[in-house]
């Protein structure tokens, strides 16, 4: 089904005409309304009237993850507060989150493309739909939520954890549709087989899964082991959340809802624009949004863009699954991981952080990650007492900033690998 | 009646033990006693040398993570009972012991001990007249 077929198998004249007019009026709005984005303008000599459409969007300034710290926490909202009906806020470096704020119709417009995403995916009024992403602060849970319920399916908002009770209810109230992170996804498998659960007595047919990396092959594994279509869903909370992007049936690309966001590709060094079907750093510029609109947000993720009519009928750009990041932030189990605050969490401890390495690694279906620091002279003790007790102040401090677990090691000073002097700072080993 | 003990981290790797005392041994600084403290990741290798600062600065230089800790040694006949009876004194005085290690050479057993209070553990063995070995002696063993 399709939820929205004028917009999202509008002809491309149609849909430049429409990112056109609410791009202008969206700069209008936020020159007027956000002194940050307006000084930026001004620095640059643009005025709103400079913009007339699409075809001017490269003549605008960017937004980076760090003007949303600077201006923490509502510096960038572009409507006073009595407009906001609702905040979101993703984990941020140094303790300090990213807060994103909607409106009314902010929220109506994100029901509205995380049900296209829905229909999309396969999902019709009938489904069961499972939402076993977290509810809260990260957009994932209540995102998905709403989406199901403008779609007219029916919701269990179980949120993330308690991986029995999930699978109990997806027995006993016959989930057709789970929504989590693929790596959520795995390890249900792998505990429905240990509970001695075949496939078949479960009704699950699809899987809206998304919120970080996955390969093609994890997703054969997961359609195999959970017997479903597993698809890949989009977003990121300073776009809207989830729903940004989402595959059809065909899983060829993922749609972008560009009637609300206008993705470009640019060259993460040079940050020029690139020319359709290039790869590079996927760009967003959110052209609905009323309470924190986003002017060409550079979201780190490479890919690139098709714009040829897809199989499914849809004529919406299709985003290739995201292959790599422009910057280091790594997606550990649906959280987001800059090396720089693990750095900071050491530098909590002592005056000079001490050298560290990250290795991630995905054992089975689980993410783990594990934190060697080096023990120089200033943090070792000889007696075993202390040293564990570091090893665990360092788990416990990161834990409590970053909310993800790690395993520390204590490893002899410089044996961490070196190149040119900068120590090596994250291995990933995850086959992605 | 303090001695310096070397102690060197060691991360649980093939070869480390070796190289510690290779160096050790290239800068003609002996060994008289030795033990090893390890978890499943890591040890703590401690040992009593002949010149405690040269091993220091030869192991510094190879970038290992050493420190020299204050510790003290008792001597006591080697024959059974002894060390349960200096154990009790040390007990009774209320004196915590972190870690110790023994070694016994004919008549006469050395027993390293790292008590939590270093002080009070040196009265109290003096006060029963326990003998206490001198640090120029232990590093010529």
């Amino acid at each position: 089904m399709i939820w929205n077929e004028k917009m999202e198998c509008a002809s491309r004249e149609l849909m430049s005409e429409v990112q056109s007019e609410r791009l202008v009026n969206t700069v209008k709005r936020s020159y007027h309304n956000v002194p940050f984005f307006r000084k930026k303008m001004q620095e640059m000599h643009l005025v709103p009237e400079d913009i007339k459409g699409i075809e001017d969007l490269h003549k605008l300034p960017f937004t980076v993850k760090q003007d949303m710290r600077d201006n923490y926490p509502y510096g960038l909202f572009a409507v006073p507060m009595s407009e906001i009906v609702r905040l979101h806020a993703s984990s941020g470096t140094t303790g300090k989150p990213t807060v994103v704020g909607y409106t009314r119709k902010d929220l109506a417009s994100w029901a509205e493309v995380v049900t296209r995403t829905l229909a999309m995916a396969g999902v019709h009024k009938e489904d069961i739909v499972q939402v076993a992403y977290g509810y809260g602060l990260f957009t994932g849970g209540l995102g998905i939520h709403y989406g199901t319920e403008n779609l007219g399916a029916s919701v269990i908002p179980i949120s993330g954890g308690n991986t029995k009770k999930q699978i109990q209810l997806m027995r006993d109230f016959g989930s057709t549709v789970l929504a989590c992170t693929p790596s959520y996804a795995l390890y249900l498998a792998e505990v429905i087989e240990e509970m001695g659960i075949s496939p078949e007595e479960l009704k699950i047919r699809i899987g809206i899964f998304g919120a970080e990396p996955w390969s093609q092959n994890m997703r054969l594994e997961i359609e195999k082991r959970l017997g479903l279509k597993a698809i890949d869903i989009f977003g990121l909370s300073e776009i809207i959340g989830p729903g940004v992007s989402c595959e059809c049936e065909c899983q060829n690309g993922l749609h972008i809802n560009e009637d609300h966001f206008i993705p470009e590709i640019i060259d993460p060094e040079t940050h020029e624009p690139l020319p359709g079907g290039s790869y590079g750093e996927l760009v967003f510029t959110t052209i609905s949004k009323e309470g924190i609109p986003m002017i060409r947000y550079r979201t780190r993720d490479l890919t690139r863009l098709n714009y040829e009519k897809c199989e499914c009928g849809r004529t919406l750009v299709r985003m290739e699954k995201c292959t790599g990041r422009s910057d280091d932030m790594l997606i550990i189990r649906g959280v987001n991981v800059f090396p720089s605050q693990i750095e900071s969490v050491l530098l909590e401890m002592s005056e000079t952080a001490p050298h560290y390495q990250l290795i991630v690694e995905r054992e089975g279906t689980m993410d783990s990650l594990t934190l060697q620091v080096e023990v120089e002279e200033r943090f070792f003790s000889d007696e075993i007492r202390e040293l564990q007790g570091l090893r665990k102040k360092i788990a416990h401090n990161i834990q409590s900033t970053l909310g993800i677990s790690v395993n520390v090691k204590l490893v002899e000073p410089k044996t961490i690998e070196r190149t040119a002097g900068k120590a090596k700072r994250v291995i990933d080993k995850r086959k992605i | 009646m303090l001695i310096k003990q070397l102690s060197v981290f060691l991360e649980n790797k093939k070869g480390r033990l070796m190289e510690v005392t290779q160096v050790l041994g290239e800068a003609n600084v002996n060994m008289s006693a030795f033990s090893v403290a390890d978890t499943s990741e890591f040890g703590i290798l401690r040992m009593i040398v002949s010149d405690p600062e040269k091993a220091v600065e030869v192991l510094k230089a190879k970038d290992f993570s050493v420190k020299l800790t204050d510790v003290v040694c008792l001597n006591a006949p080697n024959q059974p009972g002894s060390l349960a009876k200096a154990l009790q004194i040390l007990g009774n005085d209320g004196v915590f012991i972190e870690y110790m290690y023994a070694f016994s050479m004919g008549e006469s057993a050395n027993v390293v001990l790292k008590p939590k209070n270093l002080d009070k553990c040196i009265k109290v063995l003096q006060d029963h007249k326990m003998e206490l070995v001198k640090a120029s002696d232990l590093y010529k063993l």
